[in-house]
């Protein structure tokens, strides 16, 4: 008999509110160092061909606003490594060094890529050539565009633990390959979707800030501000139309290794072949629905078939739903997958046989004779060979309740929605834009249009946000998928240090956000002005 | 190495808004680590298993939280 330990449930909530909140704040500098990094380099490589002086005027300009918020995202992302160490320490050893590894070439390579050629884009306009500057430009993008592989690498890792090998005597996941690590095709898909998403916000940026001074009749700014419209919607609607198949593809994946996050994304209780992709439903924002008895989320409007192309590539595929998952059932291609009980009791037993063998590994030490030695070292490898055999149910084995094994589907479901319907929003924004530009109409008169231009900002935020937030929440209640949840992964520590720190981070990360905006706005209000 | 010094002497010495940024990159810095690292974020495995420890440490605290 099994009796679960509990920590306390505060501590894991803090620790996971604590997390959300320094990697959404970190999120907010990202993107914008993404996008605006790729449209800079662009305005410097047309200077580059030209050698317009007009174009290094531009180029500078949005140097410097990529300068400001640079600067105020350095190192927020350092944090998110303290809370490893402190809040989530048996993940951080569970994880071992294919969490490291990619962390560390990642602040290895940010150091010196990013350090070096910053330094030159923005001391070297008068004493490096023009051909030296506009690669400086490109690297420091480039540096930070790899910074992000890196850090996708990680957390694509978490979600499709791929290329590693359980150590029962050191406690950690050893690498077997760092190819399938660093190539894992859920990072190649999640790395797509993600750069090609903060392009479009540093599109949606350069079109606001631009419409801005044609909104205020910036004489000084209006040739600038009409050309960087224009590079800004054709780099948006590019990246937009490039993160809808990015993101489609990144949703087949998901179907594939992550299935119980792509049903409470769709709400999808029960599921089944000709499955249809729901456009909306009624799903309480805050409240989880009960998918144990309801047949589908009420008010339901569906794509026919929508699902099953997007989860299978195929028109009739299966896909299945909550109940599915939980209760188990057989794959087109005739495996199983087994009810979440069974692999309860699988992990039951994983975890019991790990137990065992360290005992009985403790045991081994202290033997006095050859004979005994040998006895346990027979035991050892059958408890050895019991936790291979159940390893990969292993986290299973410290869920109470199968509840437990679904995600908060609102928010899921939500979030996916506002992500998906503002990425298609964004995409006839520009498309609108960039066609009024080809019928040679003059947008600097139309102050709606240039007043949408500049509400769309914190759109494109919550835009990318509610992607994380649908990549996050959706993998719950798992650190590592399958491997190790939230409950197992928190270090044993009180509530209270944690929501302090949350509160100071609160304070801290807003200070930081009020004053980029307030130097981000000056500096736009300033213009090109010297 | 003297033109490198003098690239960057330069650059920081004519720098306007870097300056800026830079006192507020020091501030973030110095709050990061030396006030939260320092004081608000141990090393838990360092701190409660000590060094060479930590396997038995988080073994014990994966298999206890399912105890027998």
């Amino acid at each position: 008999m099994l009796h679960l330990l509990t920590i306390d449930p505060t501590a894991i909530d803090w620790a996971r509110a604590q997390f959300a909140l320094t990697a959404i704040y970190h999120w907010l500098f990202v993107p914008l160092t993404l996008g605006l990094g790729l449209i800079m380099s662009i305005m410097e490589t047309k200077y580059y061909r030209t050698g317009d002086a007009f174009w290094r005027q531009t180029a500078q300009f949005w140097q410097r606003l990529f300068g400001i918020n640079f600067a105020m995202g350095v190192a927020t992302g350092i944090i998110l490594e303290f809370e490893f160490g402190t809040n989530w320490s048996n993940y951080s050893w569970f994880v071992g060094d294919i969490f490291g590894a990619p962390l560390a070439i990642e602040g290895i390579v940010a150091f010196f890529m990013e350090s070096t050629f910053v330094a030159v884009m923005y001391f070297g306009w008068e004493k490096v050539s023009r051909g030296f500057h506009l690669a400086s430009t490109w690297l420091t993008w480039l540096g930070a565009t790899i910074s992000a592989w890196w850090i996708l690498v990680a957390n694509s890792w978490m979600q499709y633990p791929v290329g590693c090998e359980f150590n029962p005597d050191t406690m950690r996941n050893e690498m077997t390959s760092f190819l399938d690590v660093a190539l894992s095709p859920f990072a190649i898909d999640k790395f797509c979707h993600t750069v090609t998403s903060a392009w479009v916000i540093g599109g949606v940026f350069v079109v606001a800030v631009s419409a801005w001074y044609l909104l205020k009749k910036r004489e000084a700014e209006r040739v600038m501000a009409v050309k960087s419209l224009r590079i800004g919607a054709i780099v948006g609607l590019i990246a937009a139309v490039l993160a809808a198949i990015t993101g489609d593809e990144s949703a087949y994946k998901v179907a594939e290794v992550q299935p119980m996050k792509l049903a409470a994304m769709e709400a999808l209780y029960n599921g089944g072949e000709d499955q249809s992709l729901t456009a909306v439903a009624w799903v309480n924002p805050f409240q989880q629905p009960d998918y144990q008895n309801e047949a589908e989320a009420p008010l339901r409007i569906a794509i026919p078939n929508g699902l099953s192309i997007l989860a299978t590539r195929t028109l009739h595929g299966y896909v299945p739903g909550v109940n599915d998952l939980l209760k188990g059932y057989t794959r087109e291609d005739g495996t199983i997958e087994p009810p979440a009980q069974e692999k309860m009791n699988r992990g039951k037993l994983a975890i019991v046989a790990l137990s065992n063998y360290r005992e009985l590994c403790a045991q081994e030490k202290k033997a006095d004779s050859q004979e005994l030695k040998d006895q346990i070292a027979s035991s050892k490898l059958q408890q050895l060979a019991i936790l291979q055999e159940n390893f990969k149910y292993f986290g299973y084995g410290y869920i109470k309740d199968e509840a437990e094994l679904v995600p908060f589907i609102p928010i899921n479901f939500w979030a996916f929605r506002i992500m998906v319907g503002l990425g298609t929003l964004f995409v006839l924004f520009f498309a609108f834009i960039l066609f009024l530009d080809w019928k040679k109409k003059d947008i600097s008169s139309m102050k709606w249009l240039l007043l949408t231009s500049i509400i769309l900002v914190p759109l494109a935020y919550i835009c990318s946000e509610s992607g994380w937030l649908v990549a996050e929440f959706g993998r719950q209640p798992w650190t590592i998928q399958d491997m190790l949840p939230v409950g197992a992964s928190v270090s044993d520590i009180g509530s209270s240090a944690v929501a302090t720190t949350f509160w100071l981070f609160l304070a801290l990360f807003t200070a930081l956000l009020a004053v980029e905006i307030n130097i981000m706005l000056k500096q736009i209000k300033r213009g090109l002005e010297k | 190495m003297n033109r490198i010094f003098r690239f960057y002497y330069d650059g920081f010495r004519q720098m306007t808004l870097g300056r800026t940024l830079w006192l507020i990159i020091g501030v973030k810095l110095a709050i990061i680590f030396l006030v939260l690292k320092l004081f608000f974020f141990p090393n838990f495995l360092k701190e409660n298993a000590g060094r060479g420890n930590e396997a038995d440490y988080v073994a014990k605290e994966l298999t206890e939280r399912v105890q027998k």
